[in-house]
C-alpha cells in the first residue's frame, strides 16, 4: 500500500519535472533572437516542409468534411424545413470548431511525428551532438526554426482548411441538393460575425500551431536516441498532441463562446 | 531545390492562406469595407426583452438599418435598456416611431423592427424610442387565451 | 602537469542516473602529441570526450582546457571556446541534409564572415587533406562509413581548431579505412602541431600512433605512460586489456549466483 502510494507520489513528480524541462527547453529555444541572414532560409526551409508539404492533406480532408458537414447538415435540417440554413451550420462549425481542431490533429499526424522523427534520428547520429561541438547552439539552430514553422504554417492551414470546407459544402448543398445559393451565402453571412467567430477560430488554430509544434521538437530532442526510443517519441508526438488539443479547444470554447 | 524556390513556395502557401483569410472575411462573414462607415446610437425602454441578444438584428420594414448594442437593466423602472447602432444613413426616424421585439418565422431569432411614426422631427444619438412593444410571449398569449380573457 | 598540458583533468568524479562513471579521475594529456585513452566498452572513454568539450559537467573535480576551467565557463563563453575544439564523433555525424560540401563549409560559414571564394577554396583543401575533394557533390548518405568519417575529419579541422578529438575513429573499419585513418591522424598531428586525444579499445592501432596512452576501467586511471612503458606495466588488469586475455581481473562471467542454483542442481529440488 505504502509502495502504491509511494510510486504514485514519484510518478506526480515526474511529471511536474518532465513539464518543467519542457518549459526550460522552450525558453533556451526562444531566447535569443536569431541574425535574420541566418535565421530566414532556415525558417523558410521549415515552413516548406511543415506548411506547404501539409497542404494537401489539408486540402483534401476540409473538402471532404465540408461535403460530409453538406449531407448531414441537409438530412437534419430539411426535417424541419429550413435547409436553407445549411450555409450557417456548416460555415460556424468549420470556423470555429472542425477548422482549427481538425487541421491540428492532421498537423500533429503529417508535420509534428516527422518533426520528432527527424530531430529524433539527428540526435541519435549525433549531429546534435556535433552541432554543439562546433560551437552551435541546437536549440536555436535546429529546433527554434521548426517552432516558429509549425507556429506560423498552423493558422495559414486551418483557415485553409475551413475556405474548402464551406466550398466543398456548398458543392454538395447548393450543386446537388439544389439549397439556393443565395439563401447558401446570405445565412452564412448573416450569422457568422468575422471577430466573434472566424478571428477566434484563428486564435484557437495559433494556439494549437503552437502547443504541437512545441510537444513534437521537444519529444524529438528529449528522446532515447535508439529506434525504439524515437518510436516511442513519434507515438507520444501524437498521442500528446491530439490530447492536448481536444483538452484546449474545450477550454478554449468556454472562454471564447461560452456566454458566462 | 534551391532557396529561390522554397522562398517562392512559401510566399505563395502564406498567400494562399492570407486569401482564404480574406474569403472567410468577405464571403463567409459577410464583413464589407461599407460596414465600417458611421453609426448613432439610440436607446429604447421594454418590458420584456425576450430573446434579443447583442449583435442582434433591428430592422424597418424588413431592411436591416442596424444591430443591438447591449442590453441593461434599467434600476429605476425597472425595464431593460436596449441600445442600438442604427447605420449613419438612415437619419430621418420619426420621433414618434415604436420598437417592436419581433420574431421571424415561429421558432425563428428575435430582432427589433421599428414601425414609423408620422412626426417631421426625427431620433438622434443619444434619443430614446417614445413607445415599445415588449416580446410577444407564447406561454402567456396560450395561458391568456386559455383562463378565456 | 606544468606548461607542456593542454589538457589536465583532477579527480573528476562524475555520475549519470545513478552510476557512478568516474570514481576520482586525474589525467594529463601534454600539448601537440597524440594521447589515447582507452578502455574496455562501458568505461566511460566517451563521456571523458564530452567532459572535455563541456558537454557534460561532472560532479566534482576541475577539468583545464588550455588553462581554462571548462566546467565553470558560461554558455556564451564555451561555445566561443568550443571553436577551438574539432571532435570526430563515432559515427561521423555529418548533416544528412547538406552536401559533403556544404557539411565542410558549415563551420565556417557559422563561425566566419569570409567571403564565399575562400570559403571554397579552403573547403577544397581540407577535403584534399583526406583525399576526397572529387567527392564533395555527394551527399552523406551516397559515402561508405569510412568516407563519411573522413568528410567528418575535413569538417571538424575547417577551423584549425588547437584541439581534435577522435571518438572510436577505428570502430567498425576495414583494414583499409583503419590505415588510412592512421595515416590521417597522424599526418595531421605532426603537420598542423594539434593536440590530439584519441579514444578507442583498438590497442593496436592506437599504440602504434599514440605518443602517450592512459587506460581507464571501473571509474580508474589503471596505468597510463607511453606506448612501450605499458607494454611492460606491472598491473595485471592492464595486462589483461591490452592482451585482450578472455578472463583476469575483468572476469568473464557477468556477476550472478552460484551456478548449481540456477541449473536446479542444489539438491533441494525435485
Amino acid at each position: 500500500m505504502i509502495n502504491r502510494i509511494a510510486s504514485f507520489g514519484r510518478s506526480g513528480i515526474d511529471l511536474v519535472i518532465s513539464f518543467g524541462q519542457a518549459g526550460r527547453f522552450l525558453a533556451g529555444v526562444l531566447s535569443g533572437v536569431p541574425h535574420p541572414a541566418t535565421g530566414f532560409p532556415l525558417l523558410m526551409k521549415q515552413l516548406y516542409s511543415v506548411g506547404v508539404l501539409s497542404l494537401a492533406i489539408i486540402v483534401v480532408s476540409g473538402l471532404f468534411i465540408g461535403m460530409v458537414l453538406g449531407l448531414q447538415g441537409y438530412t437534419i435540417l430539411s426535417d424541419f424545413g429550413s435547409e436553407a440554413a445549411i450555409g450557417q451550420m456548416i460555415a460556424l462549425t468549420l470556423v470555429r470548431e472542425l477548422g482549427p481542431v481538425v487541421t491540428a490533429l492532421l498537423f500533429a499526424g503529417r508535420a509534428g511525428s516527422a518533426l520528432t522523427a527527424e530531430i529524433g534520428l539527428m540526435k541519435a547520429t549525433e549531429q546534435l551532438s556535433s552541432m554543439e561541438m562546433m560551437g552551435v547552439d541546437p536549440l536555436r539552430r535546429v529546433i527554434a526554426p521548426r517552432l516558429w514553422a509549425g507556429f506560423i504554417a498552423m493558422p495559414v492551414l486551418a483557415i485553409i482548411f475551413s475556405m474548402v470546407g464551406i466550398w466543398g459544402g456548398m458543392l454538395v448543398g447548393v450543386e446537388w441538393l439544389g439549397v439556393f445559393e443565395g439563401s447558401y451565402w446570405g445565412n452564412m453571412q448573416a450569422s457568422v460575425d468575422f471577430w466573434d467567430d472566424v478571428v477566434n477560430g484563428v486564435i484557437k488554430s495559433v494556439v494549437f500551431g503552437f502547443v504541437c509544434a512545441w510537444i513534437a521538437v521537444y519529444q524529438g530532442y528529449d528522446c532515447v536516441p535508439t529506434s525504439a526510443g524515437i518510436s516511442s517519441a513519434t507515438t507520444k508526438t501524437v498521442v500528446y498532441s491530439s490530447l492536448a488539443v481536444l483538452g484546449l479547444d474545450f477550454v478554449l470554447t468556454a472562454v471564447m463562446f461560452g456566454n458566462f | 531545390m534551391t532557396q529561390r524556390t522554397t522562398d517562392i513556395t512559401v510566399g505563395l502557401f502564406m498567400l494562399a492562406g492570407l486569401a482564404a483569410l480574406l474569403f472567410l472575411a468577405l464571403q463567409v462573414s459577410g464583413l464589407s469595407p461599407k460596414s465600417a462607415k458611421s453609426t448613432y446610437t439610440i436607446y429604447a425602454d421594454f418590458n420584456d426583452t425576450g430573446g434579443i441578444t447583442p449583435r442582434g438584428r433591428v430592422s424597418m420594414a424588413g431592411v436591416t438599418v442596424g444591430t443591438i448594442d447591449s442590453i441593461s437593466l434599467n434600476k429605476e423602472t425597472f425595464q431593460a435598456r436596449v441600445a442600438m447602432s442604427i447605420h449613419g444613413d438612415v437619419d430621418n426616424i420619426p420621433a414618434d416611431s415604436a420598437a417592436v421585439i419581433r420574431t421571424s418565422g415561429l421558432l425563428g431569432e428575435q430582432y427589433i423592427d421599428i414601425s414609423i411614426g408620422g412626426e417631421m422631427d426625427s431620433l438622434k444619438e443619444g434619443d430614446t424610442f417614445y413607445s415599445t412593444q415588449s416580446a410577444m410571449n407564447i406561454e402567456r398569449l396560450i395561458s391568456n387565451f386559455a383562463s378565456g380573457k | 602537469m606544468g606548461l607542456s598540458s593542454y589538457i589536465s583533468l583532477k579527480d573528476v568524479v562524475f555520475s549519470r542516473s545513478g552510476r557512478r562513471i568516474f570514481n576520482g579521475v586525474s589525467v594529463d594529456i601534454p600539448r601537440g602529441k597524440i594521447t589515447a585513452i582507452m578502455g574496455p566498452s562501458g568505461s566511460g572513454k566517451t563521456t571523458l570526450l564530452r567532459l572535455v568539450g563541456g558537454q557534460l559537467r561532472p560532479d566534482s573535480g576541475s577539468i583545464m582546457v588550455d588553462g581554462h576551467p571548462i566546467s565553470e565557463l558560461r554558455r556564451k563563453e564555451l561555445y566561443k571556446f568550443r571553436e577551438k575544439m574539432g571532435m570526430l564523433f563515432q559515427s561521423g555525424a555529418l548533416f544528412t541534409d547538406l552536401s559533403v560540401y556544404e557539411n565542410v563549409a558549415f563551420p565556417m560559414r557559422v563561425h566566419t564572415k569570409l567571403p564565399e571564394d575562400m570559403i571554397h577554396d579552403i573547403v577544397l583543401m581540407k577535403l584534399e587533406a583526406v583525399g576526397l575533394r572529387g567527392a564533395r557533390k555527394l551527399m552523406p548518405s551516397e559515402l561508405s562509413g569510412g568516407m563519411g568519417r573522413r568528410v567528418a575529419l575535413a569538417r571538424s579541422i575547417a577551423l584549425d581548431p588547437e584541439l581534435i578529438m577522435y571518438d572510436e575513429p577505428f570502430a567498425g573499419q576495414d583494414p583499409i579505412g583503419m590505415g588510412v585513418l592512421v595515416k590521417l591522424i597522424r599526418d595531421l598531428n605532426s603537420s598542423m602541431g594539434l593536440t590530439s586525444v584519441l579514444v578507442s579499445h583498438d590497442v593496436k592501432e592506437s599504440l602504434s600512433i599514440c605518443h602517450y596512452a592512459c587506460i581507464i576501467a571501473d571509474g580508474k586511471v589503471i596505468g597510463t605512460g607511453t606506448p612501450a612503458e605499458l607494454q611492460d606495466h606491472p598491473s595485471e588488469q592492464v595486462q589483461q586489456f591490452l592482451n585482450g586475455h578472455p578472463d583476469g581481473p575483468v572476469p568473464f562471467h557477468y556477476p550472478s549466483s552460484a551456478a548449481a542454483e540456477d541449473f536446479g542442481l542444489s539438491g533441494g529440488v525435485s
